[in-house]
């Protein structure tokens, strides 16, 4: 998801406090800043924040690619509103974390300097304007997957982010499928890119969700904390039921021979993405990893003089404000 | 590293004339940034009509540790709700 491969960190606690704590989230009670924790919950909750906030951050990137080339001035100002709400994410997730006592420039540091991750899907790029669509119906509908039970999550700042953020979020979705459609009703080079698009992003799409549940071995402990709600293979599943009919509806196919609906399961079998590139992607070897980080850095490293010079203007501001009183 | 941007706490009023109520935080230089920030961060769907924002660092707050002594005297006094009374219903509406 925005948060893959989420390690549960060890906890060695107070097996008396544990089981309190245990009981609280059990009877779905929220857990605030200044609740005792567990170790490993705060720290497994800042890896996890922080990542979802730093792809709401780089997942800015491939969009913004396409403000300054929207095909009109209406979608122009659509899609300068979505990339700013994603940045609004950001700021959310961010806030989240910091309750956690980790500062924000901290986070953004190991973000810069690769200690920290975000979703694989940003390392794609984005080629055409049908991309928008695509990024819109693919990533942020797997999106939406996880953050709808995300809402319901033990920890009480995350929770109210992602109550905030599932708000917004449905206008993302919508819009990216309004592209499609327009796309795909188009002439035929418009809805071949609208195929081409649908074709490069289905499969890191499923890999958003993070590897299958018979290879990932971290999920109990955060499943019991409250800070995963479902499985990898449970949230992808559902993407998957729900996404085909849209693409169909489009008259756009999924680029999967395997596909089939399944009477039994009442869902779709789908064919798994390449593990093996999901895991190339995550070690820093994907199409755009190098761009965005160094994208992310160079913002950074710009704007220092800006952070400094507001922050001194403010401290004489105060001084002149003291003095004449 | 350079100085970080205080955290600020911002409440907000809606339109329907509720109390201003917290939607979250933001780092700012100062209270005017705040402000802005706060305006583009958490109206951007005409959340509010009225924004505070305060210096998170000003904010006092009771510790979770204190919850027995804080609340624990409002929960014996049941009288100070108005169910407490058995008022006959021929007394008429009250
Ligand atoms: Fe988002
Ligand atoms: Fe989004």
């Amino acid at each position: 998801m925005y948060a893959q491969m989420i390690t549960s960190e060890a906890t060695q606690d107070d097996p008396e406090k544990l089981t309190t704590f245990q009981a609280r989230i059990d009877s779905g009670e929220k857990i605030e800043p200044k609740d005792w924790m567990p170790e490993g919950y705060r720290k497994t909750l800042i890896r996890q924040i922080g990542q979802h906030a730093h792809s709401e951050i780089v997942g800015q990137l491939p969009e913004g690619n396409w403000i300054t080339r929207a095909p009109t001035l209406e979608r122009k100002a659509i899609l300068l509103a979505k990339v700013q709400d994603e940045a609004g994410h950001g700021l959310y997730l961010y806030g989240a974390a910091e309750t956690l006592g980790v500062s924000r420039d901290e986070l953004t540091e190991m973000l810069l300097d690769g200690r920290m991750k975000y979703s694989s899907i940003f390392n794609y790029p984005t080629l055409t304007w049908a991309d928008m669509g695509a990024v819109g119906l693919l990533v942020d509908g797997a999106a939406i997957m996880n953050q709808v039970p995300l809402q319901r999550t033990s920890y009480g700042p995350y929770s109210r982010a992602m109550i905030r953020i599932c708000k917004e979020e449905s206008f993302h979705q919508r819009q990216g499928y309004h592209i499609m459609m327009k796309m795909a009703q188009g002439t035929t080079a418009q809805k071949k890119m609208a195929q081409d698009a649908l074709n490069r992003f289905w499969y890191p799409s499923l890999m958003m969700f993070g590897p299958s549940d018979k290879d990932s071995v971290h999920s109990a402990q955060s499943m019991a904390w409250k800070i995963k709600m479902n499985t990898n293979d449970e949230l992808r599943q559902k993407f998957v039921d729900q996404t085909v009919p849209q693409a169909e509806f489009l008259g756009l196919t999924v680029p999967d021979k395997t596909l089939r609906w399944n009477e039994d399961k009442g869902g779709y079998d789908f064919a798994e993405p390449d593990w093996s590139e999901f895991f190339d992607v995550i070690k820093g070897n994907g199409p755009c990893n190098t761009e965005r980080l160094a994208a992310r850095n160079k913002a950074w490293d710009d704007g220092a003089w800006v952070r400094d010079g507001l922050m001194a203007h403010a401290a004489k501001k105060r001084a002149a404000k003291l003095a004449a009183e | 590293m350079s100085q970080e941007w205080p955290l600020w706490e911002v409440f907000i009023r809606g339109q329907h004339g509720l109390n201003h109520r917290h939607v979250g935080s933001l780092h700012a230089a100062d209270a005017e940034m705040a402000l802005k920030n706060a305006r583009d961060v958490y109206t951007r769907r005409n959340e509010g009509v009225s924004i505070w924002v305060v210096e998170a660092a000003h904010i006092t707050a009771s510790s979770p540790s204190d919850k027995g002594p804080l609340y624990e005297p409002s929960e014996s006094k049941v009288y100070r709700h108005p169910t407490f009374f058995d008022i006959p219903d021929d007394a008429g509406h009250m």
